[in-house]
């Protein structure tokens, strides 16, 4: 596994998300209030919005759009709606986050 | 080793307290069912859709053996219990088998209420209350003719109406005068009576039962006063009563029904019961919303999560019998100190009765039209002063603004692809299966499988219809307290209450005080939360732009394609050429797509990208312009007309005046978004009367007005009062804006505020209080002190990496 560093774990807001802009387009990395680091296509399901610009809680994430809640972890989206974004791996090693692309 | 539970009793409360368990702690327990009925888990109250022909068995099972199989849970079905041995803890069933349990549930439910007359035990004389009397019913009604139902309330109609559409010759003997006395009064009950014999049912009125007879078989009741009438078949529908005998029999303390404390425990503390069997503060259950409520409680504490309390509560009833929608709430006959609104249209079987008593709402009886059932359940529990849409009221919520969205009063006659939800797209039909698919049973429910009624909501009472007809007789209960989120039971009032006098100053604080279920909260709690304490603590609050909506977060609109909006507050409407040519050079510059005008007398500058927001705002800084806060729960514009400076009509400076009350205002967070307009003149060019906050100049002063909504549904401002003098004016708006700050509901408009509080109770403490008005209009001031900081210059200057890729990889 290959893995990419992205930056301190500290320049991404707490139960927020900043972009990683990869050339087959965006990549929402996110931070949990726990400090866990997930990353998601920075596309809902739905209508394509921009996960990254959601409310964080706990392992989830509203879409700005049209509030489709999506499971971190999974990517899935969760309740009676359907459909999945896809996740990469991510870590954090002293204090900086990498993601396996 | 997992703990044992053993539920006794397989019908709706029980299985949908292990259906609540398993959403929480799935691998808790080993789990084991007893049911008398030979079958899986069905829903009772479509019994009689099946007995009408309208659904098969297998259409009303809500969960079949293979859900238990999938579950690991193992369902004995068929066995009756017939003992618990709490001192063992085991439960023994007829056929020997033996269970043991650490923790049980009773949800043994109720059964029906024999009359207690000679010949009541004569083959032919049966109650409506399983699948078994179903098959009886059908059976008989293809070999004989004549049936009675004993019982004029909602399932003896029921009965009655199914056996009439299997061929038979139905009568319905009823005690008293009234059908329905529960749920309607003497007016709707006759109209109920001339409908349902119109279609062919006989009724009996006031008639007691006094014995049956037969010879070997039913053939006859006879009443009190002597008279009697043929019966092949007699339905006994005259009440339930709570199924106690095995709970008494073990030893567990009983009254009507078996009692329980909040948390749905019995007296013994591994026992707990839900549904039809249970008494909880001295009050018995038969409807389907409040078992389900008992349901989500006892599972919590099943789960050991120990949160959940159970507060039964005044519900309102929706229903629909035999094809007539019904709708009653609180008091709905009334007494010496009430007064009566009553509409009647016997040829359109319409019939609505509103019992008033002291300018409040305390109880209505709808007939035949419910789809404002919601609104005044909504007006009787929130003790809303009716006084000032009393003449209107009668007519429905529709008829209090000019106009609204959608004319249907009634979904019933719509075709399958008629639209109910315009803003989702969402059509009867698209409901209706979502209803059947899946089991639902709530608005709640609907509103997550479908999203019909999910965004503006002015669908609501027609989604509310179709599942009251798609339910049949259910009941759609509304709950008397609205939780401010999933996240916990308490109201918004309840949690703002708690903010102030517990002095809650962080929302993490809040979570823990008040027991929120989820740590983070979610993304509906979250940005009311932060708006209640912004607005309670406005010196001492520190914002968490975490909590807040991406347009608040980012200080501009997102568009549906991931760019953004941004719109430059332009005060009062009024611009000039260099200001307009500044918008201009940025708009260049930054490539903007599209450059629109506004209904609110701005230029909005649509598809910028979010990266050129922090730069696009330091060069309109540096050009004069501030934010115009488009893109929040805040004030938003105030459009003027040109006034006295220009107009041959204008009576006052409505332009300055506007410009003035801008800049009074601007900044200032609401609990939903707050325009303002100012015109000239009663021709009113500013449309104030459509705004939360509107002045009309007029030649002595200034008429000042609230409440006004042009969105979803188009309301007419109210009539707040008549000053002299701009500063007047001015310490109104900042008394009337504070006012719905402090006690608006996060995401309620000030037409639904008043509406909700009354336009009795703003006068009273804007107008008539003048220190009140000036102690409201002083706590705005201040808390405008650390609103007016340009959110654009600041963000522009200081938290640029907010809005770039934290990197680039190639």
């Amino acid at each position: 596994m290959s893995w990419t560093e992205i930056g301190p774990l500290a320049d991404i807001p707490s139960k927020g998300s900043r972009v990683l802009e990869t050339p087959d387009g965006d990549v929402a990395i996110f931070r949990t209030a726990g400090d866990d680091v997930f990353a998601l296509y920075d596309q809902c399901p739905h209508k394509k919005g921009p996960l990254s610009q959601g409310i964080v809680y706990d392992k989830r994430v509203a879409c700005p759009l049209h509030n489709w809640v999506i499971d971190m972890e999974s990517g899935e989206a969760t309740g009676p709606d359907k459909g999945c974004t896809r996740t990469f791996e991510t870590k954090v090693e002293n204090g900086v986050v990498y993601i396996s692309l | 080793m997992k703990e044992k539970l053993v539920l006794i009793g397989n019908g709706m409360a029980g299985v949908r307290t292990l259906e609540e368990l398993l959403k929480l702690a799935p691998e808790k327990y080993d789990i084991t069912v007893f049911g008398d009925e030979p079958y899986g888990n069905y829903n009772r109250i479509m019994l009689s859709p099946v007995l009408a022909g309208e659904k098969t068995i297998d259409e009303i099972m809500i969960n079949d053996m293979q859900w238990y199989d999938d579950n690991n849970i193992t369902l004995h079905a068929g066995k009756k219990v017939t003992k618990i041995d709490r001192v063992k803890r085991q439960v023994i069933a007829e056929d020997g088998t033996v269970e043991p349990y650490d923790r049980l549930l009773l949800a043994t439910g109720s059964r029906p209420f024999m009359l207690p007359v000679p010949g009541a035990d004569l083959p032919g004389v049966i109650s409506f209350r399983d699948i078994k009397d179903v098959d009886t019913m059908l059976a008989t009604s293809k070999s004989h003719k004549k049936a009675v139902v004993i019982g004029g309330g909602l399932l003896g109609l029921e009965a009655a109406n199914g056996l009439m559409i299997q061929g038979m010759d139905v009568t319905v003997v009823h005690i008293s005068d009234i059908l329905m006395n529960m749920q309607l009064d003497k007016q709707a009950s006759d109209l109920m009576i001339e409908e349902l014999k119109a279609k062919g049912l006989n009724f009996l009125m006031n008639h007691a039962t006094e014995s049956l007879s037969g010879d070997g078989r039913v053939e006859k009741i006879h009443f009190k006063d002597g008279s009697e009438v043929e019966a092949d078949l007699v339905v006994m529908a005259v009440g339930i009563r709570p199924n106690i005998e095995l709970a008494q029999s073990a030893g567990i303390h009983c009254e009507r029904g078996i009692v329980v404390d909040d948390t749905m425990q019995t007296f013994d503390p591994t026992i707990y019961s839900v549904g039809e069997c249970v008494q909880h503060r001295n009050q018995t259950f038969g409807l389907v919303a409040p078992l389900f409520e008992q349901a989500k409680v006892c599972a919590n504490h099943l789960a050991k999560m120990g949160i959940a309390r159970y507060i039964s509560s005044v519900t309102s009833t929706k229903l629909k019998v035999t094809g007539i929608d019904l709708f009653s709430a609180g008091d709905f006959n009334g007494d010496d100190e009430t007064e009566d609104l009553v509409f009647k249209d016997a040829a359109r079987h319409v019939y609505k009765k509103l019992v008033i008593k002291n300018d409040k709402l305390i109880g209505a009886v709808l007939y035949g039209d419910t789809v404002d059932g919601t609104w005044y359940f909504q007006l009787l529990r929130d003790g809303t002063d009716v006084s000032d849409i009393r003449e209107k009221m009668l007519f429905g919520q529709h008829h209090l603004g000019d106009s609204g969205h959608g004319a249907a009063n009634s979904t019933d006659n719509l075709p399958d692809d008629a639209e109910i939800c315009g803003c989702n797209g969402v059509c009867k039909g698209d409901i209706t299966k979502a209803i059947a698919e899946h089991s639902l049973f709530t608005l709640d429910e609907v509103k997550a499988h479908t999203k019909a009624s999910a965004s503006c909501g002015s669908c609501t009472g027609l989604v509310e219809q179709i599942l009251a007809s798609a339910l049949g007789t259910d009941f759609n209960d509304t709950p008397s307290k609205k939780a401010l989120c999933g996240c916990t039971d308490l109201s918004h009032d309840e949690v703002k209450n708690a903010i102030k006098t517990q002095e809650l100053k962080s929302i993490p604080d809040l979570f823990t005080a008040l027991d929120w279920k989820n740590p983070d909260g979610c993304h509906s709690c979250r940005p009311a939360l932060n708006y209640y304490m912004l607005s309670t603590w406005p010196n001492e609050y520190v914002d968490d732009p975490q909590s807040r909506f991406i347009n608040e977060r980012a200080h501009a609109n997102i568009q549906k394609d991931g760019t953004y909006s941004v719109v430059p507050r332009i005060w009062g409407g009024v611009t000039n050429p260099n200001e307009l040519r500044a918008i201009a050079d940025i708009s260049d510059k930054y490539n903007v797509p599209t450059v629109k005008i506004t209904g609110g007398q701005r230029i909005d500058l649509l598809g910028v990208k979010k990266d050129d927001l922090p730069k696009m705002w330091a060069d309109l800084s540096e050009a004069g312009f501030v934010s115009g806060h488009a893109y929040g729960k805040s004030l938003r514009t105030v459009k003027t007309c040109v006034g006295s400076e220009w107009c041959r009509f204008g009576t006052q400076d409505s332009t300055g005046l506007g410009i003035k009350t801008e800049k009074m205002t601007w900044g200032s967070w609401t609990p939903h978004k707050f325009k303002i307009a100012v015109s000239g003149c009663p021709r009113n060019c500013a449309e104030a009367t459509i705004k939360d906050f509107g002045i009309v100049c007029v030649d002595s002063g200034y008429e000042l007005h609230v409440g006004g909504n042009g969105g979803i549904k188009v309301r007419a401002t109210d009539f707040l009062c008549k000053v002299a003098t701009e500063e007047e004016a001015l310490e109104y708006c900042a008394a009337f804006m504070q006012l719905y700050r402090e006690e608006g509901h996060y995401l309620e408009r000030t037409a639904p505020w008043i509406e909700r509080v009354g336009l009795k109770h703003v006068q009273a403490l804007v107008v008539e209080d003048e220190a009140n008005r000036k102690l409201l209009a002083e706590r705005f001031y201040d808390s405008q002190k650390n609103a007016q900081n340009d959110p654009w210059a600041e963000h522009a200057a200081k938290y640029k990496e907010n809005y770039i890729p934290i990197k680039q990889v190639s």
